[in-house]
């Protein structure tokens, strides 16, 4: 073998390519360098600048750059605003979560026999996920106008009476209007993994259980979920940090209002850091949003591991 | 072919079904779309108006005749140019980790940590230094910023199909005296070509229809659609005929690139988790 080559010949075929550090190997690294610089640049610097300037006071007023200790995070634990605004984006990921799932489920399992025209019906189902978040919230904003939305007309067709329900005001429906939107756009996501998830379950097994007479719940249970597992587990951790981030379509309907009802912790984040200019604070705000989400996320996945 | 197709729901019943849950999913593109097409007269009219009398364009046009319509041509450069920008660099540094497992398990797991940030939190020290750079409401800022957004996605998908690629064509092509960087460029790129395009898409997307970056890092030279959309949001008196309009503008166009693309769509959406 003269070639001092990376790619084990046939003595090793099917290894996986790893190996006895070639010469020239200079070449990995000259390939991944480009785009590691620029995820340095856009990624990690990010995070290192707003750890050393969430120590510093830089207000809109007064450019302070001497060190000033954890004075903002002491400010952050006492912000009521600021847990609210946690609490509030919790909610929309404990609520819209769990319904995206199982009407992503249901959907996937209405659409996993022959059905006539079954293509066309996934390709059109999945229409919501390629719109753009902020026009989706735009749209559902005209839906949900109180005498010019087709929502509140139907509502009255249905209770009899003609409704006038403000939906981007009232305390009690922005919630369900929020959530309502973020169902619309995302289910079909949850619908598309899990489609295509339960067509790879091993029919032979499926088979069996219902020979052994098992039960729709139990063949789901033992048969099923382990199947589709992972798919779920990497389909709710992606929608659980967009959740986290939820931004964009509550900026269309209510913009957190009323008062700061639906703020969540992205807006409130723009809020202080671009209407009011507290850049320390905004710093220490977002660093430590990266802790609580380093911290949950390692949770979670060591969760996921030991449960395998 | 499934067995037992009779123990579910009837046939019928499931088409019945089946035509609620996409009326469901249907109704608010539709509603859109109408509402960018009708009169303001049946925008504001008392019932809303379902199926509107009299198809016509001025919304549209009226969109193109105060240039608002040139936000599409930002998002499409910007989205375009940095998703070339996106799969270059990433397609590189994928085929490098695949292929010889560069940085190990951590350099990987930093890479797709980079995807979990929220943008909140990079676009705010990004905003200060794209100022002293000089790069807010410039292309370049945002294509560098959506580059670099993209690259864990665009690294940890072509991970996956360069991993698909037999080694034996690589090997043969060392042995015929092709250096490494020719094989990456003529066997490995060729080999990978769906994939290339299949992730390519979702990158476009993702850059064309972002918006907190957009909001924060344009002023008036580069705005992109969706933010030029809420331009048009106003307490009461929003411009539904202009939001309706420019909406369509901007989801059509992607709307179309999909539709020829529908096989990639799974892989592509769940981050290659499922493999199509």
């Amino acid at each position: 073998m003269t070639q001092a080559d990376p790619f084990p010949l046939s003595a090793e075929a099917g290894a996986r390519p790893v190996r006895r550090r070639p010469r020239g190997t200079g070449f990995k690294y000259w390939m991944i360098l480009p785009a590691v610089a620029v995820i340095l640049l856009i990624g990690l610097f990010p995070v290192i600048y707003t750890a050393m300037k969430s120590v510093q006071n830089i207000t809109m007023f007064d450019q302070d750059f001497s060190y000033n200790g954890f004075i903002h995070y002491k400010t952050l634990l006492n912000d009521t605003r600021f847990w609210k605004a946690l609490a509030h984006t919790l909610i929309f990921v404990a609520v819209a979560l769990p319904l995206e799932l199982l009407l992503g489920l249901a959907m996937a399992y209405l659409f996993l026999d022959r059905l006539p025209g079954r293509p066309i019906f996934v390709t059109l189902l999945v229409l919501p996920v390629l719109v753009s978040p902020i026009v989706a919230g735009a749209t559902w904003r005209l839906l949900l106008d109180n005498r010019y939305g087709p929502i509140n007309q139907i509502i009255g067709w249905i209770t009899g009476t003609e409704q006038t329900l403000l939906w981007s005001v009232d305390p009690n429906l922005v919630y369900p209007a929020i959530i309502l939107a973020e169902v619309w756009q995302w289910t079909p996501f949850m619908f598309l993994l899990l489609w295509a998830a339960l067509q790879n379950v091993d029919q032979s097994q499926m088979e069996a259980a219902e020979l052994d007479g098992a039960s729709w719940w139990r063949t789901f249970r033992l048969v099923v979920l382990p199947s589709i597992w992972p798919v779920v587990a990497i389909a709710v951790l992606i929608r659980a940090l967009d959740l986290f981030r939820l931004f964009d379509v509550v900026w269309a309907l209510t913009k957190g209002g009323p008062g700061t009802m639906t703020e969540t912790i992205s807006i409130y984040a723009y809020v202080q850091g671009f209407q009011q200019f507290e850049t320390s604070y905004t710093a220490a705000m977002a660093f430590m949003v990266i802790i609580i989400l380093a911290v949950t996320v390692t949770i979670v996945l060591r969760k996921i591991e030991i449960d395998r | 072919m499934r067995l037992h197709p009779e123990r579910g729901l009837g046939l019928s019943l499931r088409l019945v079904l089946a035509l609620a849950v996409l009326v469901f999913f249907l109704f608010p593109i539709y509603w859109l779309a109408i509402i960018a097409f009708k009169t303001p007269e049946e925008i504001f009219a008392y019932p809303p108006v379902w199926v509107p009398e009299n198809i016509q364009f001025a919304n549209f046009l009226v969109l193109f005749k105060d240039g608002d319509a040139e936000t599409v041509f930002n998002s499409l450069f910007i989205a375009g140019v940095s998703t070339v920008f996106a799969m270059l660099l990433g397609t590189m540094c994928a085929y490098s980790i695949a292929r010889y497992r560069t940085g190990g398990n951590l350099f990987s797991d930093w890479i797709i940590s980079n995807r979990m940030i929220p943008p909140i939190v990079i676009v705010f020290p990004v905003f200060l230094l794209f100022v002293t750079l000089g790069l807010v409401d410039t292309y370049t800022g945002l294509i560098l910023l959506y580059t670099a957004f993209n690259l864990p996605y665009v690294i940890w998908m072509m991970k996956g199909y360069v991993q698909d690629v037999p080694l034996e064509l690589e090997e043969a092509a060392l042995v015929d005296g092709l250096n490494r960087w020719q094989v990456f460029v003529k066997v490995v790129l060729p080999m990978v070509r769906g994939g290339l395009f299949a992730t390519a898409v979702f990158t476009f997307v993702f850059a064309w229809n972002e918006f907190i970056f957009a909001l924060i890092l344009t002023r008036n030279e580069v705005t992109t659609f969706p933010v030029q959309v809420t331009h048009y949001f106003g307490g009461q008196s929003n411009f539904w005929a202009k939001i309706a309009a420019m909406s369509m503008l901007g989801t059509v166009p992607i709307f179309i690139v999909v539709a020829f693309l529908q096989r990639y769509l799974v892989r592509g959406i769940s981050l290659g988790a499922v493999k199509g």
